[in-house]
């Protein structure tokens, strides 16, 4: 298997300045925030590649980059071999922009009240100049709706429904890569059920390769192969799923695992984990968990660890062994 | 129930509650025939999906119901006092000095052009017999039993300034800073990231039972449920299908629902290929099915479900209102 989808030292940062006259008035320097900084990974074709972390650690920026909602301010993402952003040639970017898709969190959100499931569905492929006819009902039965629900509008449905036609539009175009900002976060549990098994079925049918974004650690152990957990814009642990769940080597993904919720955990009386996200404007010196990490060392404070290779596992880490 | 209860003193009682909107096509019914209890330092979960009741069941508790939402029968009785007929401005005395509310986004909960110290302040004011100074002295002293560093000097802070994990233990500090004998917590952690919702599950678990406070947590986090809770009540459309000591519900469930809830969560079909699921959602109020209103997605539905819904909680042993939980139970 080859790497459909790889990213290289991928950075995006904001401007978060105040107005200029207020930086003029009050003396104030330009203000950046680093979103997402130096992170590499590859994703194999047909598997499912996970990206989690809390909120703003740069997960979703790095998948609205991926399907080119956002341009990187440095680093490289290159699909099948081709750099979206530098590729000359045009005809064969938009070939590979037809490969790729993606799936929002909210389903109300990202469906449009005004348009018929139809049209919504085969937009992907009528905006290129292709033919839709009679796609969106095929692809709606096999979402598990039926090929009648193609001319109801999206409000007559409930939320697992509208994620099942928003997943049904990512498959419009046949795409080879959907990226998947939290695809469940808005459901109940056991209508995620539902769309996760979806997911899966139609990866095997389609051969599909997901990049799965989520916060939520159960939803990735299901779905994931591959895992890149991912602090304060930073990649900081990246392994196969199993030697991640077994032995998570950095200390904020002892930290994650350890706080999340656990169906056994009865009465639980474990010491929470200090502190919390820093400010992503000043983030602290070296390595940017040291504050609140309890095997920190003094280099801890003063160097920021490179991606290191410990075990099965890729690591940035002083003290991970 | 009872004799889940016996050995502590109940705080909050609920009794056949029925809430009911009635709208143009049809009267809705949110909350139908639900009873409970609360003791003392106890945690009650209630869990359901969207729309199962869970969060109007806590507002017809606290008087917040929103027109046309009424209580139209039932009984709800907080340390002995029955409270779900009384007047606004009586129901007010009790909401923030009897009941402490937290709700899910703390950034709302919080007024945005008062510090957080004009806030308790205003809070223990209304409701405690303490003079002014006493009130300060009594929010810095709430602050710092929350876990918020340096309170003295944070307490003229503005909500904008804190984090959300930070927020939500002002909002916290609101809640029992009056000394309540009951709070609901709905959805507390539901904002939050992951680490924080550990901090703030412990946080709450270890001021109830360090004061004796009895709380309704109303969530849609199975996990959150098993760490946090003592019982939990289990609810689908409007109904409670199940109540019982969380280990037990959640290793044993005796309704099918309950069943299939926890076992379409990631964490029970673990290394498993294919998660179980449950077909179909949970139908609209103004469509209810005849009889359990579970049935159609049920695997072990039969005649009797369709025409009947089946014993209530209290018919069989107080766990599941279900044809088939007593003999589960039994």
């Amino acid at each position: 298997m080859s790497a459909l989808v790889s990213v290289k030292n991928l950075t995006r940062t904001f401007d978060v300045s105040r107005p200029w006259l207020n930086r003029l008035l009050e003396g104030r320097p330009k203000a950046f925030l680093h979103a997402v900084s130096d992170v590499s990974f590859e994703i194999e074709e047909q598997s499912v590649y996970a990206l989690v972390g809390e909120s703003g650690s740069g997960k979703s920026t790095i998948g609205k980059m991926v399907v080119r909602l956002l341009a990187p301010s440095e680093g490289v993402i290159e699909i099948e071999g081709t750099d979206l952003f530098r590729e000359p040639d045009q005809e064969r970017v938009e070939k590979i922009r037809t490969d790729i898709q993606m799936v929002f969190q909210d389903p109300y959100a990202s469906l449009n009240p005004r348009w018929r499931v139809r049209d919504i569905i085969n937009e992907p492929v009528t905006a290129r100049g292709g033919d839709g006819t009679g796609l969106a009902e095929r692809l709606l039965e096999q979402v598990g709706l039926s090929a009648g629900d193609a001319s109801k509008y999206p409000h007559e449905f409930s939320g697992g429904q509208r994620q099942r036609i928003c997943v049904a539009r990512a498959l419009a175009s046949e795409p080879k890569l959907i990226v998947c900002d939290e695809p469940t976060s808005a459901l109940d549990v056991s209508v995620q059920a539902q769309v996760l098994n979806l997911m899966s079925d139609l990866k095997e049918e389609f051969g599909l390769t997901y990049l799965f974004i989520s916060h939520d650690l159960t939803v990735v152990e299901h779905m994931a192969d591959r895992i890149g957990v991912l602090y304060l814009g930073r990649l900081v642990e990246e392994a196969p799923r199993d030697s991640i769940f077994n032995d998570p080597k950095h200390p904020y993904t002892q930290m994650l695992f350890a706080a999340a919720p656990k169906l056994d955990a009865f009465g639980r009386e474990v010491e929470p984990p200090k502190g919390e996200i820093p400010d992503p404007i000043n983030p602290p010196s070296g390595c940017a968990y040291h504050p609140r990490c309890p095997f920190a060392i003094a280099r801890c404070t003063l160097e920021r660890p490179e991606m290191r290779q410990v075990g099965g596992s890729r690591v940035a880490c002083h003290v991970a062994k | 129930m009872a004799q889940a209860l016996s050995n502590r003193e109940v705080v909050l009682s609920v009794r056949d509650l029925v809430v009911e909107i009635p709208t143009r096509r049809a009267l809705l019914r949110p909350v139908d025939q639900v009873s409970f209890d609360i003791g003392a330092g106890e945690i009650l979960g209630v869990v359901g999906e969207s729309g199962a009741g869970k969060s109007m069941t806590g507002n017809a508790v606290i008087g917040l119901l929103d027109r046309p939402a009424h209580i139209a029968s039932g009984e709800i009785w907080l340390n002995g006092q029955r409270i779900d007929h009384l007047r606004r401005e009586q129901i007010r005395k009790i909401r923030g000095k009897e009941i402490g509310m937290v709700f899910q986004d703390p950034l709302t909960s919080l007024n945005p052009l008062l510090p957080i110290g004009e806030q308790l302040r205003e809070t223990i004011l209304e409701h405690l017999a303490v003079p002014q100074r006493e009130a300060e002295a009594r929010a810095v002293a709430a602050l710092e039993e929350v876990g918020i560093p340096a309170a003295a000097e944070r307490i003229n802070s503005y909500p904008h300034e804190f984090s959300g994990g930070m927020r939500q233990r002002v909002v916290i500090a609101l809640a029992l800073c009056a000394e309540p004998s009951l709070v609901i917590a709905d959805e507390p952690t539901t904002a939050l990231d992951v680490s924080v919702q550990a901090q703030i599950i412990s946080l709450l678990k270890q001021l109830c039972h360090e004061r004796g406070t009895a709380v309704m947590l109303v969530t849609h986090d199975m996990g959150v449920i098993a760490e946090a809770a003592d019982r939990v009540a289990v609810m689908y459309a409007g109904r409670l299908a199940e109540l019982g000591p969380v280990r037990e519900v959640l290793t044993r469930p005796a309704h099918p629902y309950t069943t299939g809830l926890m076992a379409s969560t990631p964490l029970a079909s673990k290394g498993r290929k294919r998660l179980n699921q449950i077909p179909g959602a949970m139908p609209p109020l103004a469509r209810l099915p005849e009889g359990c209103a579970f049935h159609p997605r049920c695997p072990r539905a039969e005649d009797k479900c369709l025409q009947d819904p089946g014993p209530s909680l209290a018919g069989c042993g107080g766990r599941a209102a279900c044809w088939f939980a007593t003999e589960a139970v039994a």
